[in-house]
């Protein structure tokens, strides 16, 4: 590798992937026009993100299909995007997963460059571009829906950024959930959703909105209890990036199983599973 | 036509070096140290926005004197480097000492092949982590490179502020005593540097994954005054970026602290 060394008039400046092409290698591959290769690529589904007193909570199942078939138990979609913002994606995964780790690299890069952060609209604008680049693709079948969620420095407030396949991009007030079960956890949100939910409250209908969206749709993966493999819940506060530990969402998803248990008995509704096994 | 004057290679390279050496000159000295958790850089600059000190990437800083647009442009060149590697292979494969190699064949270039050699020195300094030591290779503006195992002093004075770091040098100093030592060396017997004149910054091992953290003035004038400043509260540790999408990544999530 030489030193990317560049002339005053023709310097790429703090974009990565402009320093990327220029280097030969560019960040979005080209897929045979009529190639249908939609069925046989790894795909991932629901994520959800929402509002709370402090900040953001963002979730995602960790099932990736390809066609009907599971193919991965343990995926992870929620992804630190850097200390005070998360992406999280739904769609072709090799796609997503190689945006994501391009989005990451583009937000620090642009740090060390410039010396100062892009803000929160910043790298949402960022993120947009990316999507945009990899609309060819999109209509391919192979489209690429990430979710966007900062916590706000200037502003103090948490954020939330939903995207289309063609670049667009829109705030969310409050909440969003996206991927193939993104209309039933979107649901369970709304329904349990208002303003100034603490913590706690937040990380918990995150939780809610995916097992009621793992219940209603096959590609998406609910809690795993016999290989212990739970959906990914992430935080973004003033504090920054942090990870709901594992152990926290086994216990909230099993509390949650207890309630849905005890109330299905309470109505006398136990049987009806039962008689068909 | 008029015919050039033959000049002898030798005296082309003095006559270079000399210039060269005296743009360094003109500008303040810098001191690199291992310390008990890490590296420590210190310089004197009274600039609180052209840095001399900068990230290249999670454990690689660098460190310029001299001229600054001409330190600048190799500072940039060395993020990209450093991003482009990471990204096109895995962050653990970007290392202080192909950076330094080829920053010292581009000077080297620029020194023999260029009318006028670039008037800086630069130091790439690499955190040590998983038992290895942290390594501190000084690039001189001809394409020199030199590994330094305890400390490399940068910038005019270079050789008296040496042997005045060298005379008490410990490796296991703290933090504060290593700042200390390091701005009384730049200071010498005559001046006193106070946090305005001054640009320090880590490459510590209690960082997490982005290891590099500038020492802010407040810090600094704590430090220089003998107050312990008190504890760091636990900030906000760089997340790990973790892409492969695999549960086996969970190793490098925990490596981060």
């Amino acid at each position: 590798m030489a030193l990317p060394l560049f002339h005053p008039t023709d310097d790429p400046g703090p974009d990565f992937s402009s320093l990327l092409r220029r280097s030969g290698m560019p960040a979005v591959p080209a897929v045979p026009q009529g190639a249908d290769v939609a069925a046989s690529v790894r795909h991932a589904t629901t994520v959800v993100a929402l509002r709370f007193a402090e900040g953001v909570v963002m979730a995602g199942d960790r099932r990736a299909t390809e066609g009907h078939a599971i193919a991965h138990r343990a995926m992870e979609k929620v992804f630190p995007a850097d200390r005070y913002s998360a992406v999280a994606i739904a769609g072709a995964a090799g796609f997503a997963v190689e945006m994501v780790r391009l989005f990451q690299t583009q937000l620090e890069h642009y740090e060390k460059v410039e010396g100062v952060h892009l803000s929160l609209e910043g790298k949402a604008n960022q993120l947009a571009q990316m999507v945009r680049q990899h609309l060819p693709l999109a209509f391919q079948g192979l489209a690429v829906v990430p979710l966007f969620a900062g916590y706000d420095t200037a502003r103090g407030a948490g954020r939330i950024f939903t995207y289309d396949v063609t670049g667009g991009h829109y705030e969310e007030a409050d909440y969003q959930a996206t991927g193939s079960g993104g209309r039933d956890a979107r649901t369970t949100i709304k329904l349990g959703f208002r303003e100034g939910l603490s913590h706690s409250e937040g990380v918990e209908l995150a939780i809610q909105a995916l097992y009621e969206a793992a219940d209603e749709d096959s590609g998406t993966g609910g809690p795993d209890v016999v290989r212990g493999i739970y959906p990914t819940v992430a935080v973004v506060t003033a504090d920054g990036y942090r990870e709901v530990p594992e152990e926290e969402v086994a216990e909230r998803f099993q509390a949650l199983i207890e309630r849905k248990r005890t109330e299905r008995e309470a109505v006398g509704g136990s049987s009806s599973g039962g008689e068909l096994a | 036509m008029t015919m050039p004057f033959y000049v002898a290679p030798e005296q082309v390279m003095k006559d270079r070096a000399e210039y060269a050496q005296k743009g360094i000159a003109r500008g303040r000295s810098l001191i690199a140290t291992a310390y008990a958790d890490g590296v420590l850089i210190v310089a004197e600059n009274p600039s609180r926005s052209l840095h001399k000190i900068s990230e290249i990437y999670d454990r690689i800083a660098f460190a310029g004197v001299g001229k600054y647009n001409e330190y600048d442009q190799l500072r940039v060149a060395g993020v990209r480097h450093a991003d482009t590697k990471g990204f096109a292979f895995s962050r653990e494969d970007v290392d202080a000492r192909s950076l330094a190699n080829l920053y010292a064949q581009y000077l080297g270039n620029v020194f023999t092949h260029e009318m006028k050699p670039l008037e800086v020195e630069i130091l790439v300094a690499e955190l040590g982590t998983n038992g290895r030591a942290d390594q501190l290779y000084h690039v001189a503006y001809e394409g020199t490179i030199t590994d330094e195992d305890r400390f490399a002093v940068l910038g005019g004075e270079a050789e008296t502020i040496s042997e005045r770091f060298a005379a008490d040098w410990r490796p296991d100093r703290d933090r504060a005593e290593a700042i200390r030592a390091a701005v009384k060396a730049l200071a010498g017997p005559q001046r006193t540097l106070g946090p305005n004149d001054l640009e320090v910054a880590v490459l510590s091992r209690e960082n997490g994954r982005r290891s590099f953290k500038r020492v802010t003035d407040g810090e600094l004038a704590q430090v220089l005054e003998g107050v312990e400043p008190p504890p760091a509260p636990a900030q906000a540790g760089e997340p790990t970026p973790r892409t492969s999408g695999g549960a086996d990544d969970q190793a490098a999530v925990e490596n981060s602290g």
